[in-house]
């Protein structure tokens, strides 16, 4: 039977039915706020080691590990501190933060607060994306059940430590989910991302040291502190990943949605077929993209492989948001990726040259390849333009770019192949279609 | 010049100050609060947030005009905002966009000669679990399909005024 598996332990699944939990289930279901009171009795340190022993790394994308970024705040600065919570949400496939927020909203309240008494931090801010108007909502109602009760606000629980939460909407732009321009965006700039260094532990929200963290990394500390990091890494099937993960995963499946795993513990293949029922329609599979859409892609035939960091990383892709988008047979692989290039190109903030100059222009080939103008040199041509945006420059998102087109090239080539010799063409005007519109009697599949 | 923006809005602003270390943070809740009361930005709206901030329209601008979100030009009654993304993309969202240009006759991007409808594809908007997915103004739209945006769009039609 496909569907969330129920032979281990999970953390939230068995919560995301009903919208917004209520303060008054959270703590009659979720030892909700038991965890802050625990660690009220704990120094900074031993919280900081606690979270080291959880192998918890960061869900946001990266996977830093949570317990050694929260050691970079500087101790002895005297500026003010913030902890900003990224709900930012905008790696295309991911939706898992939206039903942590909707349902167990007092989970994210309660780590926020967590974290910030071990950073000294005395204001936190969600910044959540702008779309999320409904979210935004619900944690502001659950913010203000939360000051009522006296988990945030002046002297929290008679710890003598004060800390005051705020929700700050951004306003649709994907690179506000990168850290450094998710803080300009918060100060009310826009949202380029900063030169690194300083960062964010040094300089970061209005000038003071500062953590950003993911919403999943934060509503797992609750459980860390309650439970042990040592059970929190148990949780996990890999040694250096510990916890469970929420996978979103979209596209061509019978059930797509959040489902939780243990870290580590079932492969790509396991997850599509197993999990999520299947490939749509009985269809042959064609390809995975494993960690949202700036993952490199994968085919058929590369899917068992272990969901997790390294694993993903040692073919060549990453799990990044941990978002996973099945594609079948009938997907035409250019259209797609004409897709994909556009988003990256409209996206760019256009500080660097490699990264605005390079979207633009490989937006441009691939569109030509489709409307039957390209030439079999602009596919070597692609790949040089994915080797100079590479490495080179300020933020992530080139990389992000590059990546997928440089695999969809190197792994489809012959479907790129068919367009460029006219055997296939674009007919309707917006590409993205699935296969269909493209006319021609050229074999679809790579 | 006659004030646009209401006491509402003031009074939201007034209760969020405290909440920021700088009077510029105050901006994106600015431009929100303001394009809920007004449905989009105009010229007036963008320089008395910058009167109440404390900085030059002109910055309001560049500001405002790096996110999609804020209309900088008037938009219909029913925006809809339909993602083309990824994931649906490949639930078929492309048929959706192009039943939505069929029926309403407009090209996305464009606006009914009405004023009642406007069209845009959107980047992916954290709902792809239930792709197709869509904003219809603040609100999110999910499991599209032709049929259903068909319902969607008879419905509102009867409500345009
Ligand atoms: C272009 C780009 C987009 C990103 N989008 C997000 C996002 O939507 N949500 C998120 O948590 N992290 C996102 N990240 C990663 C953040 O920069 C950062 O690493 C993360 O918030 C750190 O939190 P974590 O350590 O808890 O994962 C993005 C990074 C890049 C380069
Ligand atoms: S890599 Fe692209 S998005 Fe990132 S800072 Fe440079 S131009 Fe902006
Ligand atoms: S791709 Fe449409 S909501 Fe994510």
């Amino acid at each position: 039977m496909a569907g969330q598996p129920k032979d281990f332990e999970t953390l939230y699944v068995q919560h995301f039915h009903e919208e917004a939990r209520a303060l008054a289930y959270y703590q009659a279901k979720m030892e909700g706020y038991t965890a802050l009171k625990k660690a009220f009795g704990m120094t900074a340190d031993a919280i900081i080691d606690e979270m080291k022993k959880s192998n918890l790394r960061g869900r946001g994308g990266a996977g830093f590990p949570t317990g050694m970024k929260w050691g970079f705040i500087p101790k002895q600065s005297t500026k003010e501190k913030y902890l900003v919570c990224n709900a930012d949400e905008s790696e295309p496939g991911t939706f898992k933060d939206r039903d942590i927020m909707r349902y167990t909203p007092h989970l994210l309240i309660e780590g926020m607060v967590i974290g910030g008494f071990v950073i000294g931090a005395h204001h936190g801010y969600i910044y959540i994306r702008g779309e999320y108007t409904r979210e935004a909502k619900l944690l502001d109602a659950a913010i203000d059940e939360a000051y009522a009760a006296g988990f945030l606000g002046k002297n929290i629980l008679g710890s003598g430590f004060d800390f005051d939460l705020t929700v700050h909407r951004g306003a649709g732009a994907y690179i506000c989910g990168e850290e450094t321009g998710l803080l300009n965006s918060l100060e009310g700039k826009r949202g380029e991302p900063r030169v690194k260094p300083p960062f964010p532990a040094q300089a970061g929200a209005f000038g003071g040291p500062t953590i950003v963290n993911n919403v999943e990394t934060l509503t797992d500390v609750p459980f860390i502190i309650n439970r042990g990091g040592e059970w929190f890494s148990k949780l996990g099937k890999l040694e250096k990943s510990g916890g469970t993960r929420l996978f979103s995963v979209s596209g061509h499946v019978n059930k797509p949605g959040v489902y939780e795993l243990p870290s580590g513990a079932y492969t790509l293949r396991q997850i599509v077929y197993d999990v999520c029922g299947g490939v749509l329609d009985g269809k042959k599979l064609k390809a995975v993209i494993p960690g949202g859409s700036s993952a490199p892609v994968l085919t058929a035939d590369e899917i068992d492989v272990i969901a997790d960091i390294e694993p993903i990383m040692k073919i060549g892709s990453m799990l990044g948001s941990a978002a996973i988008m099945v594609i079948h047979e009938d997907q035409c692989m250019v259209q797609l990726i004409e897709r994909i290039t556009k988003f990256y190109a409209h996206e760019s903030c256009g500080q660097c040259t490699p990264c605005r100059e390079g979207c633009r222009w490989m937006e441009d080939i691939i569109q030509r390849i489709l409307h039957g103008k390209g030439k079999m040199e602009d596919l070597d041509l692609l790949l040089d333009i994915t080797n100079n945006i590479n490495g080179k420059t300020l933020c992530a998102l080139g990389d992000a770019a590059a990546g997928p087109v440089a695999s969809f090239v190197k792994k489809f080539r012959p479907e790129f192949e068919a367009y460029i010799r006219g055997e296939k063409r674009l007919a309707g005007h917006a590409p993205g279609h699935g296969g269909k519109h493209a006319e021609g009697h050229g074999e679809q599949h790579g | 010049m006659a004030k646009i923006l209401s006491e509402k809005f003031y009074t939201a602003m007034k209760r969020l100050e405290p909440r920021y270390p700088t009077k510029v943070a105050l901006l994106l809740p600015a431009l929100h609060a303001a394009q809920d009361e007004l449905t989009w930005l105009p010229p007036e709206a963008m320089q008395e947030i910058g009167e109440y901030i404390g900085i030059h329209p002109a910055q309001v601008k560049e500001v405002a005009s790096f996110y999609t979100m804020y209309n900088l030009k008037p938009v219909g009654k029913y925006h809809l905002k339909v993602c083309t993304n990824v994931a649906c993309c490949l639930r078929g969202a492309y048929d959706v966009v192009e039943h939505c240009e069929k029926k309403l006759g407009i090209k996305v991007g464009q606006t009914t000669p009405d004023k009642q409808f406007t069209l845009h594809e959107e980047e992916c908007l954290g709902a792809c679990g239930t792709a197709p997915a869509m904003m219809l103004n603040n609100d999110y739209v999910e499991n599209l399909d032709i049929r259903k945006m068909d319902e969607i769009l008879n419905r509102l039609s009867a409500n345009a005024k």
